[in-house]
């Protein structure tokens, strides 16, 4: 290699990235641990109050808040609902666009990558378009339907966003598992495209359904794909924090908060209280690593670190 | 597939079973391209709606019965938003777009650029604490913004960066990094090193190396990486939010939608002609380099 010679070599060509990561990545997240600890406001930010050492203060605090309590279910099963929602749409997609024939395929994996592709700010104020109140199509479509499906004339003017968690969420559901889906059948996809044809013919001679082919023969070999898209999902479901901002109306919702709105909001509603909403920053950073522990070592199991 | 030709054959002589093999697998590939076609229906109808309600007027968006097709398409709201009268901010949509533009480009450069230089360091040399600077880039891209904005906010705004693009483009350049590195290494490690070795015979110089033999080499892979940086920089929110407080000429696009629907609305034929134009660009670079993508998205999915 060219300038193999020089020892200092690699060192130099990271050094850019390390700066950039440690500045911006690191640092903070060590920031964010110090203020978890202190009384931090508006005094501290414009310099006219000295820092406030608290211990645990901001954790108690936070632990002995109701509202922390209904943010952190609402986070968990949301997540849940969304994690295998997302895996069961996407390889569903995937196993299918494996099975059409090519223009098909690229017709269909287009339009789930026009989903994908949709910026978040976009896709939030288009779902909380399409299930307004005022205009919105899907109580019009739902007061139509007949009474046996579930629709009926009471749908009409339903408003999915400020009555409580369950239906803001269902909105966000379908919101979250539409952007999500493409990205997993696309890989999905593309681990069915490595298995070996002759496999899944022997299995077919046989006499294995396809149900039974795709449980003894692709999944297994499957498996390893299917953890990096469970844990990669987990983490990204557990922070969602843009399409919450939108469709529960831009923190004026508190019985709708997540972990990541009820964050926020500590932080950055007046009074700003920097001290608790590190301190919940911290406790989201540690529940991600746990999980990202987890992805590190699927992701070097399967020998990605070479 | 392969089976079809054969099958087909035996229908023509023997007739009878094999014939309703046949017309079996035809009934299939209709079932399935029929669910192919209602799988991408659905998938596409908000964006559909998006774009047939920015060509409403408010009569017919707040009609009884909405109409998919707009029955008296107007240019009206397109025209709001960009003269500045849409959610009474007075400024045009385009200093929006150019704001988001220059965010998206200048990070989309500067992250390449760092980032190649990362995985040339990491697929061409044996150091210490190579493993270790991987795995760091596996966690640190897990690290979530709503965190990270607490400490950067007290921190710009001590050096005076809020209410600034530089700022944005430093995050940006900073978040797109780890995913950038990862994928590029493996499109640098692909590169045969035979190349670089006999132009370094020829006298050719690292640098030289580097801009003649190996940057031309690697493009396709920085555009397939440059589609992340492209995303973290064209969507970013929260960080926009949270910094971009008092000047709203300083706004990108995500943020003037959120400014729009926090304040207009019942204006939706504006917002969503808003949302339509901040997602066409979008759109059109995916279809572009959608080939490129998938091969990116799944080397970085896959290997880890």
């Amino acid at each position: 290699m060219f300038i193999r010679r020089h020892k200092l070599a690699p060192y130099l060509l990271l050094l850019p990235s390390l700066a950039g990561i440690g500045l911006v990545l690191v640092w903070p997240t060590i920031q964010t641990a110090l203020l978890s600890f202190q009384n931090f406001g508006l005094g501290q930010l414009s310099g006219t109050l000295p820092t406030q050492w608290v211990g645990f203060s901001n954790f108690s605090t936070t632990l002995a808040d109701p509202e922390f309590w209904l943010s952190l279910r609402i986070t968990v099963v949301f997540a849940a609902v969304v994690v295998v929602l997302s895996l069961l749409v996407g390889t569903l997609v995937g196993v299918l666009l494996n099975h059409l024939g090519r223009k098909m395929a690229t017709f269909v994996s287009s339009a789930t990558l026009l989903a994908w592709a949709t910026p978040v700010a976009s896709a939030s104020v288009v779902f909380y378009w399409l299930f307004s109140a005022d205009g919105g199509v899907v109580d019009w479509g739902l007061s139509k339907l007949p009474s046996w499906l579930g629709g009926g004339p009471h749908w009409a003017a339903y408003n999915w966003t400020t009555s409580g968690a369950l239906p803001a969420y269902t909105v966000l559901t379908l919101l979250v598992v539409w952007m999500g889906f493409p990205f997993i059948a696309t890989t999905v996809l593309a681990g069915l495209k490595t298995i070996p044809a002759e496999l899944l013919e022997a299995a077919r001679v046989d006499g294995a359904s396809p149900w039974r082919s795709f449980r003894t023969v692709t999944f297994p070999l499957m498996k390893p794909i299917f953890l990096v898209l469970l844990l990669l999902s987990i983490i990204w479901d557990f922070g969602i924090f843009t399409q919450t901002y939108f469709v529960t109306g831009e923190l004026g919702n508190r019985d709708e908060y997540n972990l990541s709105l009820y964050l926020y909001d500590k932080a950055f509603t007046m009074p700003p209280s920097y001290g608790l909403g590190a301190a919940l920053a911290l406790i989201l950073t540690v529940v991600l690593l746990i999980v990202t522990v987890g992805y590190v070592r699927a992701s070097v199991r399967q020998g990605a670190i070479s | 597939m392969t089976a079809l030709p054969q099958s087909l054959g035996r229908a023509g002589r023997a007739g009878g079973a094999a014939g309703r093999r046949v017309s079996r697998r035809t009934t299939q590939r209709f079932a399935l391209n029929s669910i192919g076609v209602i799988v991408a229906l659905v998938t596409l109808f908000p964006i559909l709606w998006m774009i047939s309600s920015a060509f409403k007027p408010s009569t017919e968006l707040f009609s009884l019965t909405p109409q998919p097709i707009p029955l008296h398409p107007t240019l009206h709201n397109f025209s709001n938003v960009m003269n500045g009268k849409a959610a009474g901010i007075g400024i045009s949509f385009w200093v929006f777009a150019r704001n988001s533009v220059f965010v998206t480009v200048v990070t989309v450069v500067l992250a390449s650029l760092v980032s190649l230089l990362a995985a040339v360091a990491v697929a061409r040399f044996k150091f210490r604490f190579r493993a270790s600077f991987l795995i760091m880039l596996l966690i640190v891209q897990m690290l979530p913004a709503q965190a990270l904005v607490i400490p950067l906010f007290i921190d710009f705004r001590g050096i005076g960066l809020l209410d600034n693009l530089v700022g944005l483009i430093l995050i940006y350049s900073a978040q797109a990094l780890p995913l950038s590195v990862w994928l590029l290494r493996n499109f640098v490690a692909a590169v045969p090193r035979d190349l670089e070795e006999a132009a370094a015979i020829d006298g050719a110089g690292p640098v030289k190396v580097f801009w003649r033999i190996l940057f031309p080499l690697v493009a396709p892979g920085l555009v397939a990486t440059s589609i992340f940086s492209f995303i973290t920089a064209w969507n970013e929110f929260v960080f926009a939010l949270t910094f971009l407080g008092t000047d709203q000429a300083k706004y990108t696009l995500p943020i003037y939608v959120q400014y729009f629907f926090g304040r207009g609305s019942a204006d939706w034929g504006g917002i969503m002609a808003a949302s339509t134009l901040y997602t066409i660009p979008v759109v059109v670079f995916f279809l572009f380099v959608q080939r490129r993508m998938v091969g990116g998205l799944v080397a970085g999915a896959v290997k880890g």
